[in-house]
């Protein structure tokens, strides 16, 4: 294994078109890189989606990997924010079994992580969490033995804290 | 001045607008208004025999002109057909724009009638791809399409256009504002610390060596590497599709590298201890084990693409932008050394590869198509505009008939499409009229796409096909009788009579079998108004050399045998009817 392989958070800006994400995936497939996680929404910008991707490279990968995004005629940027001081959060809605005699311990565990409660019925609540992958992990690892019932989580989420200056960018699509 | 128009109409005069004459297609139900449209624009449209046949023409055009051919084809089956030749576009980097029809915007994902989901399909094989469902976007659609394709890399571009979008009518005047496209790639720049970092690298080489690719033709760049040449005595190798980049009668043009290549210029790229690549990605076909590839030498990369940049080899520094300023840029900077002794290492280890020339050894009587393509390139002074297929005919094409010129050779490199060769050639010559074209095109290949000999017909257009006929799927034989035991399986061909084939066609047939008919029937063809197809049997069992076998290292070649001929001649021979 390459001694700079890790894991490496692209934050993708992307014109917000149907089609779009399936070129980025695509791109992944072909190349044979492998995508850990993968979250899109939309940006401050009308038009404009933001695409985190977390994936496991070294640094020549990250570089092609980087250069193969510029190719796609709808990708506007590409950060690669590993390199940067930045912020991931990724959110995860845990259901877990909580019947009347348990439901005070559970809801206690939940709250040492910050978890919310967002739905309550009577074998069960859902919790909400915010955080990083590994605060998330932990929590799920402390709900298991109380029976997790469901989990849907949305894929890491990044941004650098600060401005990245202004690159010279061309219009021309080069490649 | 605004017109009311339907969107076919708009389709005709965007492609006129983008100076398109010709385009090649095919028919069907959902891009029928734009053939309803096309009788009255002024673009001619060459009627294909298969819509493979139309992406190589698009392809050929493309690659002998600079500029995109453009081809068309209806949903479903007509898209689908266009495949194989869009793959073979991309892999070469050859700018060609694709419209196809598409079902009814409002049918579409009900897996209507002949529907198939073609910018799905094409995603991962075109630079780039649109599906237009509105009649007010063809026109800009068109517009960018040629702009990416044509731009940067080249590469080939699909516009999908439903049929309601084809029907509908909008206002329109053509837009002769420059295309923006709302992506920003970073501008590459070639920093002044790299470029001295790259001049100081070759300014202490004592045994450099320029790998030239087919970046050097796209970029223009031919002449600015000649002048490279002349000031630094760099010798040249040449990847299969970077012939014609550097004139081959250059005394320090080596040849070609890679798994057929000259084997003195795969020993001098091991021996060199600095490589200048230049717009070439390190195939497989070149640098064969890329472990073991030219270990000793630093590498520098002038590149456009910098997704091609440590991709295959990892070079210790890369020039990201446009090759012809790249070289600009560098070349004053570098200063002339002497070459001399590693001209004369090269110089004997070239002497070593001459002798096994197989034009060094005697005619036995038999045809050699090595011969054939040899004695080609004689009669036709080295002018001809030659298209080749795959396999080992494109490999002794490459060998034997030396350009001195960019764009006149035309062969599938990356992806190796057989069939490719007469297609393509038909989109070369529509390009280049004025070219003497031959297609140099094995038997198997050959039968392909043979169907395009009655577009050629219909279009009265005047090729010479020279079919280089061994009754094999020949590479394919070859490596059977290297690596498989020489058990041939499925590679002997039963062939059909290709002279009366061609009579069926209306057009002259002609057949030789010895070394000495060559001269006459390739004066009978050039003469000759029409296309022409001549059936060159040569010995069956023929083997390209030399051959890096797979995955080695390129020094590790087979060579051809000293005695091959006369080994050889024992042989049972081309049959005769
Ligand atoms: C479409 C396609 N199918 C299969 C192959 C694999 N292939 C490579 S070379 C070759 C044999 C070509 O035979 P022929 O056209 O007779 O030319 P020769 O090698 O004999 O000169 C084959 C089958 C290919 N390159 N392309």
């Amino acid at each position: 294994m390459e001694p700079s392989m890790r894991a490496r958070t692209f934050v993708v800006l992307v014109e917000d078109r149907p089609g779009v994400l399936d070129r980025v995936a695509s791109l992944f497939r072909r190349r044979a890189y492998n995508i850990e996680s993968l979250a899109v929404g939309h940006t401050e910008r009308p038009g404009v989606s933001h695409i985190t991707i977390v994936m496991n490279a070294d640094d020549r990968v990250a570089r092609l990997v980087e250069a193969n995004l510029y190719k796609l005629v709808d990708v506007l940027n590409v950060e690669d924010v590993s390199n940067v001081p930045s912020v991931t959060r990724d959110l995860a809605l845990i259901k877990v079994r909580a019947g009347h005699e348990r439901r005070a311990e559970v809801m206690q565990v939940g709250e040492v992580f910050r978890a919310r409660v967002v739905d309550v019925s009577p074998d069960a609540l859902i919790f909400e969490i915010t955080g990083t992958e590994d605060k998330i992990n932990r929590l799920v690892e402390v709900l298991r033995p109380f029976g997790i019932l469901g989990l849907a989580r949305t894929g890491r989420v990044a941004m650098a804290r600060e401005q990245t200056p202004a690159e010279e960018f061309a219009h021309e699509g080069v490649v | 001045m605004m017109t009311r128009k339907t969107g076919a109409q708009i389709l005709w005069d965007a492609l006129e607008h983008q100076g398109v004459e010709t385009v090649f297609g095919y028919p069907g139900g959902a891009i029928l208004p734009v053939y309803d449209a096309l009788l009255d624009s002024t673009i001619h449209h060459v009627l294909v025999r298969h819509e493979q046949g139309a992406a190589h023409m698009a392809d050929g055009f493309g690659r002998a002109s600079g500029r995109a051919g453009v081809a068309i084809a209806t949903s479903g089956p007509g898209a689908t057909n266009l495949v194989t030749g869009i793959a073979t576009a991309m892999l070469d980097s050859s700018p060609c724009v694709f419209i196809t029809g598409q079902v009814p915007s409002h049918v579409i994902g009900t897996d209507a009638f002949q529907e198939t989901d073609i910018t799905g399909v094409t995603l991962p094989i075109t630079k780039h791809n649109f599906l237009v469902t509105k009649t007010e976007d063809i026109a800009q659609t068109i517009k960018k399409a040629f702009h990416i394709a044509e731009g940067g890399r080249p590469g080939p571009v699909l516009v999908d256009i439903t049929k309601d979008a084809q029907q509908g009518e909008c206002d329109y005047e053509w837009d002769d504002s420059p295309v923006e496209l709302p992506s920003r790639t970073p501008r590459p720049t070639v920093s002044p610390e790299e470029l001295d970092h790259a001049a100081e690298i070759l300014n202490t080489a004592k045994r450099p060596l320029i790998l030239a690719g087919r970046g050097v033709t796209l970029s223009g760049a031919t002449g600015l590497l000649a002048d490279f040449v002349e000031k630094t005595q760099i010798p040249v190798a040449m990847t299969l599709l970077g012939i014609g980049g550097f004139p081959a009668s250059h005394p320090l043009n080596l040849g070609m590298m890679g798994m057929h290549g000259e084997a003195w210029v795969n020993q001098a790229i091991q021996n060199a201890d600095v490589l200048l690549a230049l717009g070439m990605r390190f195939d497989d076909r070149v640098v064969g084990d890329p472990k073991k590839f030219a270990p000793a030498a630093r590498k520098i990369h002038l590149e456009i693409d910098p997704s091609e940049v440590n991709k295959i080899v990892q070079v210790e520094v890369a020039l990201i932008g446009d090759l012809a300023g790249s070289l600009r840029a560098l070349a004053p900077k570098v200063s002339c050394q002497d070459l001399a002794p590693w001209h004369g290492f090269i110089r004997d280890l070239k002497g070593d590869s001459a002798v096994r020339d197989i034009q060094q050894l005697p005619d036995s009587g038999h045809l050699y198509a090595a011969h054939v393509i040899s004695d080609l390139w004689n009669l036709t002074e080295g002018n001809a505009l030659v298209v080749t297929d795959v396999g080992q005919h494109q490999m002794w094409a490459a060998q034997y008939y030396k350009h001195d010129a960019p764009r006149k050779l035309i062969t599938s490199g990356g992806l190796g499409t057989m069939g490719f060769a007469l297609p393509a050639a038909i989109g070369a010559k529509v390009a280049r009229p004025d070219e003497e074209v031959w297609v140099i095109v094995g038997d198997g290949g050959f039968q392909m796409t043979a169907a395009e000999l009655s577009t050629c017909a219909q279009e009265g257009l005047k090729l010479n096909v020279a079919i280089i006929n061994n009754g094999y799927l020949g590479m394919v034989r070859q490596w059977q009788e290297f690596f498989y035991d020489k058990r041939y399986a499925a590679t002997p061909m039963r062939n059909p009579d290709f002279v009366k084939l061609a009579q069926a066609h209306g057009l002259l047939g002609l057949r030789v079998d010895k070394r000495a008919g060559i001269e006459e029937v390739v004066a009978t063809a050039r003469a000759a108004e029409g296309t022409t197809v001549i059936d060159f049997r040569v010995e069956k069992e023929d083997t390209v050399y030399p051959m890096v076998p797979p995955g080695n290292t390129i020094e590790a070649m087979i060579r051809r045998p000293e005695s091959a001929l006369e080994k050889k001649d024992d042989k049972a021979l081309v049959k005769k009817d």
